[in-house]
């Protein structure tokens, strides 16, 4: 045996390692990831059958919705994001490694992502249909939910560090969620609104893009320290 | 010459409880560090707080003669954990588990083959852990160890739900790791027959 370190995998490896894993698992137990989805389709689907079929009643209520159901979904789904890790010693093992937590709380923040805030993208322009949205507030809404779950699901990564030490922290982990989603819910859904009415929409989705990049580059250090403390 | 390793006037508190003050050890390459002590003793707390998991009340770790407080990445490059909690997902097979290990710690990847055939575990590399036997999965812990090329071993009651076989797996691979100049830190309330340089510390 040597008298120095080891070599350390590159940072990128224990990003994408990370990623890979969590995607990998959410595949091999499909049902924690449907939850979220289904919940959000019905919530958001159930809302027309209900208020009846004038569409324009729903184009002015459908922004507001699915934009509700979508943060009710992302915040179902970030409960769990630390739980089985640190259930299963897995989490010590990532405090414990020579990868920067900073690394791997990105990684594991990408991957909810990735597992729940991706699907949801992709199946608004089915729910946008059913509130009679026009052409065009289809497209602004997937690109308001794109980046919308993705700071959802890195501000909610420091969320559910927090809670992770504690039994039944959802409603803990929403009341400190709640304050960082609001801009998210609002600026979507209002630009969304805008969008049904031929109003300019940019201003809104940079917005939500620039609110995104101050979530990329602030949320895995935050988590990285909760992380931490909530081990100890 | 500096220890690889080494505690300084440590002190622990859980709530009003004083678990030990003014703790010592140092360890050198090649050495075996024994922590002996009833159950609730603070064994584990001792091993939490040398791996930087929690804070000690008072007193410091050394790694290669420097405070270890801010240079916690040159050590962790060097450590292996093996806790009560193997840290292996269930859903995921033995390949999968430990193809994720390699993208974290250094890894001796050539090895994978015979260090798994040596733990008889080689047949059972595309099952989920959670159909592994309890034993069988701290097996499985003991091929991260085998496998990592960190130079610091800490295991936290290594024989848990071990057969006698697996008992005796433990010792000869903790001598080996010792023969080949590496370190270990083992909380134990069982007897470990090891071949090498013994040492104890007792929390009472």
């Amino acid at each position: 045996m040597t008298d120095t370190a080891p070599p350390v995998p590159s940072l990128w490896s224990g990003f994408i390692g990370i990623v890979r894993r969590d995607i990998l698992l959410a595949w091999k137990r499909p049902g924690d990831v449907l939850n979220p989805l289904f919940f959000f389709a019905m919530v958001s689907t159930l809302f027309p059958l209900a208020l009846g079929p004038s569409s324009e009643q729903l184009g002015s209520i459908g922004p507001g919705v699915i934009w509700v159901a979508a943060l009710l979904a992302a915040l179902l789904s970030l409960n769990s994001l630390f739980v089985s890790d640190f259930e299963d010693g897995s989490l010590d093992q990532l405090l414990l490694s020579p990868q920067p937590l900073t690394v791997l709380a990105l990684g594991k923040a990408i991957g909810h992502w990735i597992v729940s805030g991706l699907p949801l993208v992709v199946i608004s322009p089915l729910i946008a249909i059913s509130f009679h949205m026009p052409d065009q507030s289809i497209k602004v809404m997937a690109v308001t939910l794109f980046f919308g779950t993705l700071s959802l699901s890195l501000f909610g990564s420091i969320g559910a560090a927090l809670t992770v030490g504690l039994h039944r922290g959802t409603a803990l982990l929403s009341l400190l969620i709640l304050p960082l989603a609001m801009p998210v819910l609002i600026f979507g859904a209002r630009t969304v609104s805008l969008s049904t009415s031929d109003d300019a929409v940019s201003a809104g989705i940079y917005f939500l893009a620039a609110y995104c990049m101050l979530a990329l580059t602030l949320a895995p250090f935050a988590t990285a320290a909760a992380l931490r403390i909530s081990n100890e | 010459m500096n220890a690889l390793i080494s505690g300084h006037d440590l002190c622990l508190f859980r709530g009003d409880k004083c678990l030990f003050d003014s703790l010592e050890f140092a360890l050198n390459p090649g050495q075996l560090l024994i922590v002996e002590g009833s159950n609730g003793s603070g064994k584990t707390s001792l091993l939490r707080g040398i791996a930087g998991l929690l804070e000690f009340e008072q007193g410091e770790i050394h790694w290669e003669g420097n405070p270890l407080r801010g240079h916690y990445q040159a050590f962790r490059a060097d450590l292996t954990w093996f806790a009560h909690k193997v840290g292996f997902k269930d859903d995921l097979n033995l390949l999968e588990n430990l193809r994720f290990e390699q993208s974290l710690h250094s890894f001796d990847e050539g090895s994978v083959t015979a260090v798994l055939a040596r733990l008889g575990l080689d047949l059972l590399t595309e099952l989920p852990l959670r159909s592994l036997s309890a034993g069988q999965q701290r097996r499985v812990a003991l091929a991260r160890m085998l496998l990592s090329k960190g130079r610091v071993w800490m295991m936290d009651e290594p024989f848990t739900n071990l057969d006698s076989a697996g008992r005796s797996l433990v010792d000869a691979v903790l001598s080996e790791h010792l023969a080949n100049g590496g370190s270990a830190i083992v909380a134990t309330h069982q007897p470990l027959e090891i071949v090498g340089d013994v040492k104890r510390v007792s929390l009472s």
